[in-house]
């Protein structure tokens, strides 16, 4: 499975994203599981919201946090998120 | 309240809320107590609704709606609305029947996140005799309508002695019913499954065959179904680490408001389990002696005390060290370091010897009728 970077990218409608206040944390929730992200993953899956391409959502946080050279680590966490059926892409 | 130490002792994250011991199912490997008719008290909505914060406000997050059958509780839509506001993510672990699409929308509307069933077998004949009610054919429909209104749905099938030549079978069936996860648990010897062992322990060939055939298709499938395949502890030589921990993760409340640090932990001798009607959730958690008795590694004996695997798997589970040595202190018997390893053996010659023996002994089914002849 890989990005088509083409494509809008949002989150699975059958997983939760929520920020958990007892952990300082953002996490997945999904049936059997729940996974604690760090701050950048987190980052990286708030703005799958299927409005923006992988280019796009890389776009914005180069600027958010005045990076350059995120692509290769971006696009290498989406196909992870991906593969974890986290993200989809219609 | 009794118990006190000096542990870091880490909030609830899982909790399971077992609303009710009615079912209409007669499974003989049921995790309920075998004396469950002797707690037929069930706390109230109110109870419940203050269980579910109190824990929540202390960390926890995946919420099991379990039971006996959860939908028999009037009040669930209810309690499912309570737990989306407060953040939870909920799972309704059902055997499916009587669920109608309406209430599945009505549940769906409420904030339940996702839904388990549990089928017994891959044929009709086979599933209603387990069950011992006929329940297939409406649970297959169940499955179609929960797929169609958009939840995650997990199907759990139970394995044992009498289904687990269905494996190519009941892997085919999830995959036709769409589920999303298939649990594959066999089954664990506590309670019910306890007293049926000898009917229902399958052998180690027919064990490793099984799985090997489960292995394969998770290949299959990978990326449209997930396959969790629960081992069957008794053909291991180190134990599970129960619960993650005792009183680590996992917050078990009963139907009658008794908090449990395992489902099973009723079984066990002088734990004093609290009750959330006198308690809170955080006195309970933190203070209780039933939640502090295993934590940590100063209640351990040898094998245990010296082992350097003892931070890995806590000494494997105490209900089994219970109900097969008569000392829940004890070592998990399936450790091959326990001198009391040989029961293990034991227990499974004996269910090779009851399969191949002509008179073998009719299974002994969870009803009421049994749990008080048990009790």
């Amino acid at each position: 499975m890989t990005i088509n970077p083409e494509l809008t990218i949002s989150f699975s409608s059958t997983h939760r994203l929520q920020w958990e206040e007892a952990q300082q944390k953002d996490v997945i929730l999904y049936p059997e599981g729940m996974v604690e992200l760090n701050q950048p993953s987190a980052e990286i899956l708030k703005l799958c919201d299927g409005t923006r391409t992988a280019p796009q959502i890389i776009t914005v946080l180069e600027e958010k946090f005045s990076e350059s050279n995120l692509t290769n680590d971006v696009n290498s966490f989406l196909e992870d998120a991906l593969k974890n059926g986290w993200i989809q892409q219609s | 309240m009794a118990g006190s130490n000096n542990h870091n002792i880490t909030p609830p994250r899982w909790l399971l809320a077992e609303l009710t011991y009615k079912c209409p199912l007669q499974c003989p490997y049921c995790s309920n107590p075998l004396d469950y008719t002797k707690h037929n008290a069930e706390i109230s909505t109110e109870d419940w609704k203050r269980v579910l914060s109190q824990a929540r406000k202390m960390g926890a997050v995946p919420l099991g709606f379990s039971g006996g059958e959860p939908l028999t509780r009037q009040d669930l839509p209810e309690l499912v609305h309570h737990a989306r506001q407060l953040g939870y993510y909920s799972n309704l672990i059902t055997y499916g029947y009587g669920l109608t699409e309406e209430k599945i929308i009505q549940l769906k509307q409420a904030g339940l996140d996702h839904i388990q069933i549990s089928i017994q077998a891959s044929s009709q004949e086979l599933n209603d005799h387990i069950a011992g009610t006929e329940s297939y054919e409406t649970k297959k429909q169940v499955a179609h309508l929960v797929k169609k209104h958009g939840y995650p749905m997990v199907l759990c099938v139970v394995i044992h002695r009498e289904n687990i030549h269905q494996m190519p079978e009941i892997l085919a069936m999830a995959e036709e019913l769409g589920a999303d996860y298939l649990e594959l648990a066999n089954t664990q010897y506590y309670g019910w499954a306890h007293k049926n062992r000898d009917l229902l322990m399958p052998s180690k060939e027919q064990f490793d065959k099984a799985e090997a055939i489960a292995q394969a298709y998770k290949e299959k499938v990978a990326g449209k179904m997930k396959i969790y395949y629960v081992i069957p502890d008794f053909h291991e030589d180190r134990p599970k680490a129960c619960m993650n921990g005792w009183g680590t993760t996992f917050l078990t409340i009963a139907p009658d408001g008794v908090a449990l640090p395992c489902h099973s932990a009723r079984e066990l001798p002088g734990l004093d389990c609290p009750n959330v009607t006198e308690y809170s959730i955080e006195e309970i958690w933190n203070k209780s002696k039933a939640f502090n008795f295993f934590r940590g590694t100063e209640w351990m004996k040898e094998p245990c005390r010296s082992c350097d695997e003892k931070e890995k798997d806590f000494g494997g589970c105490h209900c089994q060290a219970f109900i097969l040595t008569g000392d829940m202190n004890n070592a998990d018997p399936v450790c091959s370091k326990s001198p009391n390893h040989h029961i293990i053996e034991e227990a499974l010659d004996s269910a090779r010897k009851s399969a191949l023996s002509e008179n073998e002994q009719p299974l002994i089914f969870r009803n009421s009728k049994n749990s008080k002849k048990y009790s």
